[in-house]
C-alpha cells in the first residue's frame, strides 16, 4: 500500500492503496463514485470513463498511481445545482433503457463538446465509436448530443459564417 | 464484523433515489423515508421489516398495493421489475387514471420481495398486458372505498360526489370537500379484494374505459431517467455492506473439464486473501477488496482434466452436426406433431414452381454490458440478495431451495442493472453469492468478469430453418412447408435451483433436461395448405457447458422470423411481385372474425411502415444501381408477436468492394394496442429495432471444440455507434381499425421490435445486390464472399 493523492469532482482525497489499482474501483469503492461502472475491464466499452485533463479515459485499466490532473466523474458534471447541458439533454431526448452505459456515453460526449462545440454527424459516431450501449441507445444518444450542442454553443454556423472566421 | 442491524442505508437511499423527482416536485425534500414508511398506513405492505422473517405482501389486501398518504399523495407498490422500459412510469400513469390522483403525486416501489406482492418480475413484455390490470382493479377498488367514506363524511350522496385530484367533492356545493389523505392518509384501508390469483385479484369497482383515461396515453418523462444521468442512482453493483468481500469465479478453462487439484498458496499470500471456495468444479476465490479478488482469481492455480469427448463441434461445422443430429435416433430433444392446415402434400404435387431454402442462425448470446453480479447478505440466519434480476420473485424461492433455507427467510431486493433482456446469468451470480455468503458468514458480492459474460451466458439457441413453398400460376403460395431445427435441448427455466450453474459444477442433475422450443413463424398470412414443424436437438454436452440456452428477448423470434419472412421475400422475388403487395395480398384473405381483425390490424401496420417509408412498389431486386462500390436496397418484413404487430423497412447500402452493410434509414410501424406512455415506448421500439440490426450485422457467439471463443467485445462484437442509421422513424400505429372496436387494451411491447428486423436487412441486402445470404450475422466477410461468389 502507499499514500495516493487524487483530486476528484473539486475535493482532494488522499488515499492508502496499491498504486497499481485500477482508478475504477478506487472511484467507486473508497470514494464511494457510482457514476463510473465496471463493464469490461478491458477498455473496450467505455462504461468506466472519466474525464481527465479534457480527455475521457477509460478508468478499468488506468492505475489510480499513474493519474495526474484533476479527474471529473459524472456526478461532478452539474454545477450550482444546474445539471450540464448533456445531462439536460439526456433526460429531454428520454436516452437511456437500462441506463448502465450511460456514464459512459455522457463523459465522452463531453469531451467531444468540449473540443468539437458543433460536431457533425460524422464526428459523433468516431467520437463516441468504442461507447458501447447493449440496449441500443445510440441513435438517441447521438440525437441528444446535438440537442445539447445547440444549448451550449447555440445554432451550428452556416458554411457561409464557417468561411467567414476562417 | 459490523453486523446489519436495519433496512441498510443504502437501499433507503435508492428508494428514495428512485422517486425523487416525485418529492421534488411535491416539496416533500423534508420529508424522511422514514417517516414515510413508518405511517401507519404502510405497516402492512412497506415498513422496513427487521432482519427476517419476510412473509410474501398479501395480494388480496388493498394496502399491499397502495398507501395514501397524509400529504395527499399515493406510493403505489408493484411487483415487477423494469429491465429499463420505463414501465414503472407507465404503471403510474394507469395506477393514478384509476385512482383518480395527480400523476405527480405519486410514486411507485417495484420488484423487492417483502414489501411488494409476487407478480414474478418482468419477462415476455407483458407488463401491460397482463399485470397492469391488477393494479388498475385494485386502483379502481381503492377510489370506490374512498368515495363511500367521503358520502359518509361529507353527508352527501355516493352519486352527487366528484372526484378530482385525489379531491373529493359535492357537485352541489364546492365547499363540501374532503381529500384522500383526510380520509385515509397514514391508517389502512383494511379492505380484502377477491379472486384466486393476482391476475384475477379484483375488488367490486370496474376499471375505467380508454376515453375516460387522463394520464394513459400522455408522455410524462419516465421517472427513473434523471437519476440515471446525473450519478446518483443506487445500482445493485453499487450496494456497500460492513464486512463484505469480494468474489471472483474460477471458470473451467475448457468446457466439461473436472476440477482436479488446487493450489491454494498460488494465491494465499496475495494481499487480502480470504479464501478459496470449491465444491465439485466450482471455483471462486474471495478477497477483501474488488481488485484483489480479480487478481487472485487469475493467480489461482488450479488442474483441469480435459473431458474424455469433445463437448460440442466447432461452430464453423454447427450446422452440418444440426443436420445429422436431425436424422439421428436418440438425440435428447423434443419433437412436435407436425401444424397442418389444408393439404400441403397436394399443393405441392399441383405446384406450378416450387422454392426451397435453408436459413441458419447462430447462438447469440446475451452478453450483458456488465457481467452477473449479486450481492449476498447472510446476516442473522437470513439472506437478503440485491439483484438486478428481473425475476426477483422466483430468484428468493431459489436461493432458499438451493441453500435449504425457508423461503420467507430469503428476502431479493430488486435494483437497477445492466440489460436484463430474459433468462440472463444474474441469477447464477445470486446463487453464487448466497453459497459464499452462508459458507463464510459475510456478506459477498460477485461479480463476473467479461469473458466470463460472454462465454458463460445463457445463449439464445442456434436455428437450422427450411422452407419449402408451393407457388401457383399467378406467383402466389398456395402451400408451404416450415421445418425448424433448435439447439435447444437442455433450455434453462428461470430461477431453478438444479440448474442453475454453480448447481450444475456442483454436480446436481435435473433427472430429464428440459427441451426448449423451436419456434413457428407468428404471421396471419392465410395460405391455404401449410405444414409447420419444430424439432429439438442437441449438443454432446448439456450440462456445465458455456454453450446453455435460455430465454434471450424474445426467445426463438429472431431465428423463426428471420427464416419466414426472408422465404416470403423469396416467393415474392420469384412472383416478380413486390414484396409488400406480396404480403398485403396474403393478408387480405377472408377468414373467422378474429383472424379477419388480426390481418386488418396486420395490413393496417404494413401500410403505416410503407406511408412512412414512402415505398414504391417494384419487384426486388432493383436492377438499376449506380456505378461504383455502393449498391442501395431496401427490405421490408413483419411480424405478429402475440397480439402485437411489427413491419420494419429497411433501406441500406452494402458496399461491394467490402461487403460492409450499413443501414441508412429503418422505419418500424408497431401496434400493441393501447398505448400508455408514447415516448417511452418510442424509445422501447427504437432500442428494440438497432437490437434486431445488431443480431442482423455483428452477433454471434463462436466457439471451437474445446471452449466458446467469443470473449469480449473484440471477439463479439455488436452494434456501434458508426452503425446507427440516419433515420428512424418509429410510427406508433395504435389503431383499431374496426370501428366497432374502438378500446383495445394494452398487448405486450417491447421485445416484438426485434423480430423482424433480421429479415428486412436480408431483404434489403438481396433487393441492392441481387444476392441472398440465408446465414446472419451479415458480417463484411460473410457478405463479400457472397458478392464474390455471386459475381457482384
Amino acid at each position: 500500500m502507499s499514500r495516493i493523492e487524487l483530486k476528484v469532482n473539486g475535493r482532494s482525497h488522499t488515499l492508502d492503496v496499491e498504486p497499481a489499482t485500477p482508478l475504477l474501483y478506487v472511484l467507486r469503492n473508497d470514494l464511494g463514485l457510482q457514476g463510473p461502472k465496471f463493464g469490461c475491464g478491458l477498455a473496450q466499452c467505455g462504461a468506466c470513463k472519466v474525464i481527465i485533463n479534457g480527455a475521457a479515459v477509460t478508468s478499468c485499466v488506468l492505475p489510480v498511481a499513474s493519474v495526474k490532473g484533476e479527474i471529473t466523474t459524472l456526478e461532478g458534471l452539474a454545477s450550482n445545482g444546474k445539471l450540464h447541458p448533456l445531462q439536460q439533454a439526456w433526460i429531454d431526448e428520454q436516452v437511456p433503457q437500462c441506463g448502465f452505459c450511460q456514464n459512459g456515453q455522457i463523459m465522452t460526449a463531453k469531451a467531444l463538446l468540449d473540443k468539437t462545440p458543433h460536431p457533425t454527424s460524422a464526428q459523433i459516431r468516431q467520437a463516441m465509436n468504442d461507447t458501447l450501449c447493449r440496449c441500443m441507445s445510440y441513435y438517441r444518444v447521438q440525437v441528444a448530443i446535438k440537442r445539447a450542442s445547440q444549448r451550449i454553443a447555440g445554432p451550428a454556423p452556416t458554411a457561409e459564417e464557417k468561411e467567414v472566421q476562417a | 464484523m459490523k453486523p446489519v442491524e436495519s433496512f441498510p442505508r443504502e437501499i433507503e437511499d435508492l428508494l428514495s433515489t428512485h422517486r425523487r423527482g416525485f418529492l421534488r416536485s411535491a416539496g416533500l425534500l423534508a420529508v424522511s423515508f422514514s417517516g414515510w414508511l413508518t405511517s401507519a398506513g404502510a405497516q402492512n405492505a412497506a415498513a422496513p421489516q427487521p432482519p427476517g422473517p419476510y412473509p410474501t405482501p398479501d395480494f388480496r389486501q388493498v394496502d399491499s398495493w397502495i398507501v395514501i398518504h397524509e400529504n395527499n399523495t399515493a406510493t403505489f407498490y408493484v411487483g415487477k421489475t423494469d429491465p429499463g422500459q420505463g414501465t414503472g412510469t407507465g404503471f403510474r400513469q394507469l395506477m393514478s387514471d384509476e385512482l383518480d390522483i395527480a400523476f405527480e403525486k405519486t410514486t411507485c416501489i417495484m420488484g423487492s420481495t417483502d414489501n411488494t406482492v409476487d407478480q414474478i418480475g418482468s419477462g415476455g413484455s407483458t407488463a401491460m398486458e397482463r399485470d397492469s390490470w391488477p393494479m388498475r382493479r385494485v386502483a379502481a377498488e381503492a377510489r370506490r372505498v374512498l368515495l363511500e367514506m367521503a358520502a359518509a363524511r361529507l353527508a352527501v350522496p355516493l352519486e352527487q360526489l366528484t372526484v378530482r385530484d385525489a379531491v373529493i367533492s359535492a357537485r352541489a356545493d364546492a365547499a363540501k370537500r374532503v381529500t384522500y389523505g383526510e380520509l385515509i392518509g397514514g391508517r389502512k384501508f383494511s379492505i380484502t379484494l377477491t379472486g384466486d390469483s393476482i391476475n384475477s385479484v379484483t375488488g367490486r369497482a370496474k376499471t375505467k374505459p380508454v376515453p375516460e383515461l387522463h394520464y394513459t396515453g400522455q408522455s410524462p418523462q419516465r421517472d427513473d431517467i434523471p437519476a440515471k444521468v446525473d450519478g446518483s442512482l443506487k445500482w445493485a453493483v453499487d450496494v456497500k455492506l460492513p464486512g463484505m468481500v469480494h468474489a471472483r469465479n474460477v471458470k473451467p478453462p475448457f468446457a466439461g473439464a473436472t476440477l482436479t487439484a488446487v493450489d491454494e498458496s498460488s494465491v494465499n499470500s496475495l494481499p487480502g486473501f480470504v479464501k478459496v471456495m470449491r465444491k465439485g468444479n466450482y471455483l471462486a476465490v474471495v478477497c477483501e477488496r474488488e481488485e484483489q479478488a480479480i487478481l487472485a482469481a487469475r493467480r489461482l492455480k488450479a488442474t483441469w482434466r480435459k473431458p474424455a469427448t469433445p463437448p460440442f463441434p466447432a461452430s464453423a461445422q454447427l450446422f452440418d452436426y444440426m443436420r445429422t443430429a436431425s436424422s439421428a435416433s436418440g438425440t435428447p430433444g423434443a419433437e412436435a406433431a407436425p401444424t397442418v392446415v389444408g393439404n400441403p402434400d397436394a399443393a405441392f404435387a399441383g405446384a406450378a414452381q416450387t422454392l426451397e431454402a435453408e436459413y441458419e442462425i447462430p447462438f447469440q448470446g446475451h452478453t450483458a454490458f456488465s457481467g452477473a453480479h449479486a450481492m449476498a447478505d447472510p446476516s442473522k440466519g437470513q439472506m437478503t440478495i440485491y439483484s438486478n434480476d428481473m425475476k426477483s420473485y422466483g430468484m428468493r424461492r431459489c436461493v432458499a431451495a438451493f441453500l435449504g433455507m425457508p423461503p420467507d427467510r430469503v428476502r431479493v431486493v430488486w435494483m437497477f442493472g445492466p440489460q436484463g433482456y430474459g433468462r440472463s446469468a444474474a441469477e447464477d451470480a445470486a446463487c453464487e453469492a448466497a453459497w459464499i455468503a452462508r459458507e463464510l458468514g459475510r456478506p459477498v458480492r460477485v461479480q463476473w468478469m467479461r469473458d466470463e459474460e460472454t462465454a458463460w451466458d445463457t445463449k439464445g439457441p442456434a436455428f437450422l430453418v427450411s422452407l419449402r413453398g408451393a407457388l401457383d400460376r399467378d406467383g402466389r403460395l398456395s402451400g408451404y412447408s416450415y421445418r425448424a431445427l433448435s439447439c435447444d435441448a437442455n433450455h434453462l427455466g428461470y430461477n431453478e435451483p438444479d440448474s442453475v450453474l454453480i448447481a450444475q459444477f456442483m454436480g446436481v442433475r435435473k433427472t430429464r433436461p428440459a427441451a426448449g422450443s423451436a419456434a413457428l413463424p407468428s404471421d396471419m398470412y392465410a395460405i391455404p395448405n401449410r405444414s409447420m414443424e419444430g424439432r429439438v436437438v442437441g449438443l454432446p454436452m448439456l450440462w456445465e457447458t458455456p454453450l446453455r440456452t435460455g430465454n434471450l428477448r424474445d426467445p426463438n423470434g429472431p431465428q423463426a422470423t428471420f427464416a419466414a419472412e426472408s422465404f416470403i421475400d423469396e416467393a415474392a422475388a420469384a412472383a416478380k411481385a413486390d414484396p409488400l403487395e406480396y404480403r398485403l395480398h396474403l393478408l387480405q384473405s377472408a377468414g373467422g372474425d378474429d383472424d379477419a381483425f388480426r390481418r386488418a390490424r396486420s395490413l393496417a401496420v404494413l401500410r403505416a411502415a410503407a406511408a412512412a417509408f414512402g415505398w414504391t412498389p417494384r419487384p426486388s431486386p432493383l436492377r438499376s444501381q449506380a456505378a461504383g462500390p455502393i449498391l442501395t436496397g431496401r427490405g421490408i418484413a413483419y411480424s405478429f408477436r402475440g397480439r402485437t404487430i411489427v413491419a420494419q423497412i429497411a433501406e441500406v447500402e452494402v458496399n461491394r468492394t467490402t461487403g460492409h452493410v450499413w443501414a441508412k434509414r429503418l422505419v418500424c410501424a408497431h401496434d400493441c394496442g393501447l398505448v400508455v406512455n408514447p415516448e417511452a415506448l418510442r424509445r422501447a421500439v427504437e432500442c428494440g429495432t438497432l437490437h434486431g440490426l445488431s443480431r442482423a450485422l455483428h452477433e454471434e457467439v463462436q466457439f471451437n471444440t474445446e471452449k466458446v471463443t467469443s470473449v469480449d467485445w473484440i471477439s463479439h462484437p455488436a452494434l456501434r455507434h458508426a452503425d446507427v442509421p440516419d433515420r428512424i422513424d418509429v410510427v406508433l400505429v395504435n389503431g383499431d381499425p374496426n370501428p366497432n372496436r374502438p378500446d383495445l387494451p394494452p398487448y405486450g411491447a417491447g421485445e416484438a421490435a426485434l423480430k423482424p428486423m433480421l429479415a428486412a436487412i436480408g431483404n434489403a441486402i438481396y433487393d441492392a445486390t441481387g444476392v441472398r445470404i440465408r446465414r446472419v450475422p451479415f458480417r463484411d466477410d460473410r457478405v463479400l464472399a457472397a458478392l464474390k461468389a455471386a459475381g457482384v
